[in-house]
């Protein structure tokens, strides 16, 4: 499976207060969250962003608090998957558990600027900068995450009746 | 092994683990708050699952808006309390404290457990010799539903404080001045262990406040090895068995780092990152709004006995708020006992119920555009108290108190503290 679409370039340590501030955890349903997507890190991002847009980020990304909101809110806003040089331990698990697809590439982050077209391939781990041609590699998602991620979530795939691993 | 090891291990059912290695185990805590329980709540009714492992181990603490600040946080709140009623769950607080001044103050968590939260500070309760950390919504609503979580066993950090502590220095700025050195993902994945000398004596307020910082090195987890002050503090409140652990001689160590501490000064994190520290002697001139004394880090009775001994007999500066926020009700009852609350209201402080509130901008001191605060808490990432261009500045009841009275951040001495 493959993931396309327009990069959105973000720097070291985006913290979940940034993805999504405490302001607006009054809430929790996921359109909701989506309004203020990363509106501490760029006020204008939720507008300028089209579906199916890719985050790149530099390290620590998602650290702080435990929020799931974080993940939810950037999934619920329409970016396809999160590209980071690293990622906070929380955030790494609560991505997978709401079906957000997230890649590791240092390499991959540094080639990568705001308007690159990039693709992702799921199962080979390979980021392909088609404005530039440049090729990546990164972990690939192991096929039990993949099934989670499609399923929408950790829940919802265990609503299916399918084991963990 | 070492401590995180050895727990780990014993909830898994294993003589052994490795650094790196999958594991299942089993929980003794599953602990949610009025923001992240309501997500599980909702993927457990999602996948229908009408029963919870045990109903005596799930704990859902109301703290972050409580009192509740608008009709929306009210409905969260009303959500957690309709479904602790449902299940009938043992442990469900509202407005009594903080979730993590209020477990051990109650004896809810012990050493030797395994304890996840759906906080990114349930890390504090690693000051008990738990292992103890932080995960989402989902993994709170697998775990309160089968009792089990996974867990990639961490590596481990050795983190060794000596020497002559300074009598305005405690825990929250061994923590500062140690993520000031190693980076908000110094500890990424990793468990921090704090052990040394200086550690042996400090209280246990100031050892939560240093496990409770961990996750602000990125660390799954902070650990002390549970010694005679660790063991009377939950000798009196324990209503379970529990049992200590700690690191072999020959445990293995990604990384060992040493500190004297009689080289590290009051510690101040400048916006907007709890790396940026500084020292108080070398913070400049910098006029402050607010003053916010509390929160998971440094809400306990003896961070306000602290603020109380700098605050004594002085008022605070006319062009500043001074907020303090006991973090259970029990502590707020020993600190009117004990007159502490006179001594802050005769300053002119604001003294608030028991919630994270101001901490995480949520209500009960939030900051304006262009505002400065110090404040007692964790985190001072932009927008995290209020306006996304108001800035917070971490440090120790102390400080914080002196900066009160200064209108400016500055020390006990400056603001005529003699002690």
């Amino acid at each position: 499976m493959k993931i396309k679409g327009k990069a959105w370039k973000f720097g070291d340590d985006i913290n979940t207060d940034a993805i999504i501030p405490g302001r607006y955890l009054n809430v929790s349903h996921p359109k909701a969250l989506a309004n203020h997507c990363m509106e501490d890190a760029d006020p204008q991002f939720i507008k300028n962003m089209a579906k199916g847009d890719l985050i790149v980020a530099g390290k620590n990304f998602g650290c702080g608090s435990s929020r799931e909101h974080a993940p939810i809110a950037i999934k619920a806003a329409g970016i396809s998957c999160v590209i980071a040089k690293s990622f906070a331990r929380i955030f790494y698990r609560n991505a997978f558990n709401v079906g957000l697809p997230i890649f590791e590439s240092e390499e991959a982050v540094e080639a990568i600027q705001t308007g690159d077209v990039v693709e992702v391939n799921w199962d080979t781990g390979e980021i392909l900068n088609v404005t530039n041609g440049k090729i990546f590699r990164s972990q690939p998602i192991p096929p039990f995450l993949q099934e989670i991620v499609k399923d929408g979530g950790l829940l919802k795939h265990i609503a299916k009746g399918k084991v963990l691993t | 092994m070492t401590i995180t090891e050895k727990i780990l291990a014993s909830h898994a059912g294993l003589d052994h683990v490795e650094p790196g290695q999958l594991i299942e185990t089993s929980i003794d805590i599953a602990l949610g708050n009025d923001i992240t329980a309501p997500l599980a709540i909702k993927a457990i009714k999602e996948i229908g699952a009408s029963h919870l492992f045990d109903r005596n181990k799930i704990i859902l603490v109301a703290d972050h808006f409580i009192p509740n600040k608008d009709i929306p946080s009210a409905m969260q709140a009303k959500e957690m309390r309709d479904f602790a009623r449902n299940h009938q769950i043992t442990h469900f607080y509202e407005g009594v404290g903080i979730e993590h001044a209020l477990l051990p103050e109650e004896g809810l968590v012990l050493p030797g457990d395994v304890v996840i939260g759906a906080d990114s500070h349930t890390c504090t309760y690693g000051a008990l010799g738990a292992f103890a950390t932080g995960v989402g919504s989902t993994d709170l609503a697998a775990a309160m539903v089968t009792g089990k979580t996974w867990f990639r066993v961490p590596d481990s950090i050795k983190l060794i404080y000596y020497g002559h502590r300074d009598k305005w220095v405690f825990g929250k700025d061994l923590i500062l001045y140690t993520i000031g050195d190693i980076g908000v993902d110094g500890a990424l994945y990793r468990a921090m262990e704090f052990t040394g000398e200086v550690i042996e004596y400090l209280p246990m307020s100031d050892r939560f406040s240093m496990a409770n910082m961990a996750i602000e090195a990125g660390a799954k987890n902070g650990i002390m090895a549970p010694d005679e002050i660790a063991k009377t503090y939950v000798s009196t409140k324990a209503k379970r068995s529990y049992e200590f652990f700690k690191s072999d001689h020959d445990a293995r160590y990604i990384d060992i780092k040493e500190y004297d501490v009689g080289n590290i000064g009051p510690q101040v994190a400048f916006p907007y990152s709890p790396q940026n520290t500084r020292v108080i002697s070398e913070v400049g001139n910098i006029p402050i709004d607010q003053v916010v004394i509390g929160s998971c880090t440094n809400g306990r009775l003896e961070d306000l006995r602290l603020a109380a001994k700098v605050l004594k007999g002085k008022k605070v500066h006319p062009y500043v708020r001074l907020i303090i926020i006991p973090a259970t009700q029990g502590t707020y009852r020993c600190a009117m006992q004990e007159g502490l609350l006179d001594i802050f209201l005769e300053a002119g402080g604001i003294i608030g119920p028991p919630t994270c509130g101001p901490c995480l901008g949520g209500h009960m001191g939030v900051l304006a555009k262009g505002e400065r605060a110090v404040a007692t808490t964790n985190r001072n990432f932009a927008g995290r108290m209020g306006h996304p261009e108001s800035e917070v500045y971490l440090a120790n009841p102390a400080i914080a108190a002196a900066s009160a009275i200064l209108g400016r951040i500055g020390s006990p001495e400056e603001a005529g503290c003699k002690e």
